[in-house]
């Protein structure tokens, strides 16, 4: 392009501006086809799963699904119920130990604490949160499997909480830093405590941001598989004892998923159904407390 | 009356005090977060400590893993994750960034929204679906219509040599390009988002093109952060466990053919510690552990430095 407008003018120093204007916008139309192709690049293969997923998982769902626990191989039925019982202990667990420590954290954060020890905090919070879970999951197994001698729920929860604290906790004090010091000011004015001000007005006032943080946290941890492989383990029986191991729903579908069995398969396609669903149920209604916040 | 003061009195000191319990709490929560980073780094020496030193630097350059003879080397593993997370990322990146760049400076707001928030959901399908759906519809496809393709057109090249299985390195590269462009894409998105309107009209106003505007104007401006977003997805692609345990072969072998069956650190650690055979076994599990930890740390910091350098900074960071 450049040896063409050189050739042209051969005496003049060619820059940038002074190419032909047809070339230009040729170059202009050329990358915006580039950019619209990537985009199409980008959704095809991710549309073409989840039509995947809508289409094997309600083919191989039923009513079965949810009340029964894995059969046998070769017999009919069977279902993923105690996984995805498995999976509400587990992530009501994780969410007991995370969420509180991410709020209260973030209220350090957010009304407390000095800029510079601040600042490190949340660069440690940003760089935990980009930890891969299967590290996690190694911590809370020689933290909490070797010292119990067995494999339990309570470990998998304690691995699941470990991911979910940053998350609550920079989202929650993105929030609390949105809430206006005049507020604050007004209750402090009013004789009301400190702590009584952060938590019935400040963070009353931020709540709906806050719901969203702990949503986006509990989407986030509900699909992990890494971190249960050696701390929760899996189970294919129901067991409710948070000291023995737990079956959990994408335990199951890793399990069934690398199985050599077509109804092992299918049974996966169903809990990969109900898995996306509910993450995506959780993250519109993330979204809707997200935009609800916003407004007020 | 006086019972009425003293009430009150002891009202005001249970004030008192319950703020300085209060931040009492929020100051140990708080600090939780360096506690748990310095206890995970902490553990995964302490953890791999007869690894470290039974083999050392050995253990890097090592090709041998053999839980029977209780001899570990990892660079099979580190080959893997090398290879495939660079490969992933060579491809996703103008992937993402095309992407990015088209929902935030060419489609009509309505449209880029949807596409944003259509992205914004994929990028929170987990894992392990994606190998599903890698394992079950993309390795039999790849047997059966790339790999013959690639083979009887480029066979030639040693990328494309030796049988096709479908789980490969190839395999595992392709999951990871899907998995970590919707990452790299709202990423790159907020720090576009973040570029000032000024910089662009001042682009327009001088007579750029679209184009020019984002080559001269947008990217310039935005160059730090598109680094971090990069990174980041680097460091997601290197962590990534489940999805490409489930298609990339497993077997620790080096080979220069993307047609081969591989094997990644936090793979072998899926399939193997929660049965180590011996306590060598375990510990050098968690050698390799500790290595991925290390570089996912630092690929991790370099990346929220890059992000946090972009704009407002701290408060930008807490996005993903």
């Amino acid at each position: 392009m450049s040896s063409m407008t050189s050739t042209s003018q051969p005496a003049v120093e060619q820059t940038n501006n002074m190419r032909s204007l047809p070339l230009r916008h040729a170059k202009n139309t050329l990358m915006t086809i580039l950019m619209g192709g990537a985009l199409l690049a980008v959704l095809f293969p991710l549309g073409l799963i989840f039509v995947h997923i809508v289409k094997m998982g309600i083919s191989s769902i039923s009513l079965d699904f949810f009340m029964h626990i894995p059969k046998p191989t070769g017999e009919e039925g069977g279902g993923m119920a105690n996984g995805m019982f498995g999976s509400l202990v587990l992530i009501g667990m994780a969410s007991l130990m995370g969420i509180p420590v991410g709020i209260f954290g973030a209220i350090y954060l957010s009304e407390y604490g000095g800029s510079r020890i601040s600042t490190v905090i949340r660069f440690c919070a940003d760089v935990l949160s980009g930890i891969p879970s299967i590290i996690t999951g190694m911590v809370a197994y020689s933290l909490l499997v070797v010292p119990m001698k067995g494999f339990s729920a309570l470990a998998g929860a304690f691995a699941l909480a470990l991911i979910m604290i940053p998350i609550v906790l920079r989202t929650t004090e993105e929030q609390l830093k949105m809430v206006p010091t005049s507020l604050r000011e007004a209750s402090l004015a009013l004789g009301v405590p400190l702590w009584r001000t952060t938590l019935k007005v400040t963070l009353r006032s931020a709540l709906t941001g806050v719901m969203t943080g702990i949503l986006l946290a509990i989407a986030r941890v509900a699909g992990e598989t890494a971190p249960l492989l050696f701390t929760a383990l899996g189970n294919q029986f129901w067991s409710s004892s948070l000291t023995q191991p737990i079956a959990a729903l994408p335990l199951q579908i890793f399990s069934f998923a690398i199985a050599p069995y077509d109804d092992w398969h299918r049974l996966a396609w169903a809990g990969a159904l109900v898995l996306v669903v509910t993450m995506f149920a959780l993250s519109l209604t993330a979204r809707y407390f997200g935009r609800a916040g916003h407004k007020n | 009356m006086s019972d009425v003061t003293a009430s009150h009195r002891w009202k005001i000191e249970k004030g008192l005090s319950g703020d300085f319990i209060f931040k009492a709490v929020t100051v140990l929560f708080a600090f939780s977060i360096l506690v748990i980073l310095m206890l995970m780094l902490y553990e995964m020496v302490s953890q791999s400590l007869p690894s470290l030193r039974k083999f050392g630097s050995h253990f890097i350059t090592g090709m041998n893993w053999d839980a029977v003879q209780e001899d570990f080397g990892a660079l099979p593993f580190i080959y893997g994750s090398v290879v495939s997370s660079v490969l992933a990322l060579l491809i996703a990146t103008p992937l993402a960034v095309g992407t990015a760049l088209f929902i935030t400076e060419i489609a009509p707001r309505r449209l880029g929204g949807f596409a944003a928030s259509l992205v914004e959901l994929l990028a929170a399908i987990p894992s392990v679906i994606y190998g599903l759906w890698g394992i079950l519809i993309m390795t039999p496809w790849l047997q059966q219509s790339v790999q013959p393709f690639l083979q009887k057109y480029l066979g030639f090249l040693p990328f494309f040599d030796g049988p096709a299985y479908g789980v490969s390195m190839l395999a595992g590269v392709l999951i990871l390009v899907i998995m970590v462009v919707p990452i790299i894409t709202s990423i790159t998105k907020e720090v576009l988002t973040a570029v000032p309107r000024s910089q662009r009209e001042a682009a327009i106003a001088l007579g750029a093109t679209r184009w020019e505007m984002i080559r001269m104007a947008v990217l310039p401006y935005g160059k730090s952060g598109i680094l971090g977003a990069i990174i980041l997805g680097l460091g997601r692609a290197v962590g990534e466990t489940m999805a490409v345990t489930m298609v990339i072969g497993n077997d620790p072998k080096i080979s220069l053919s993307l047609f081969s069956p591989a094997y990644t650190m936090p793979s072998v650690i899926a399939n193997e510690f929660a049965e180590a055979s011996s306590p060598l076994h375990s510990a050098a599990l968690m050698h390799i552990g500790l290595l991925l930890l290390v570089i996912t740390l630092i690929i991790n910091a370099l990346a929220r430095l890059l992000l946090w350098s972009m704009s407002r900074g701290a408060a930008r960071g807490a996005k993903l």
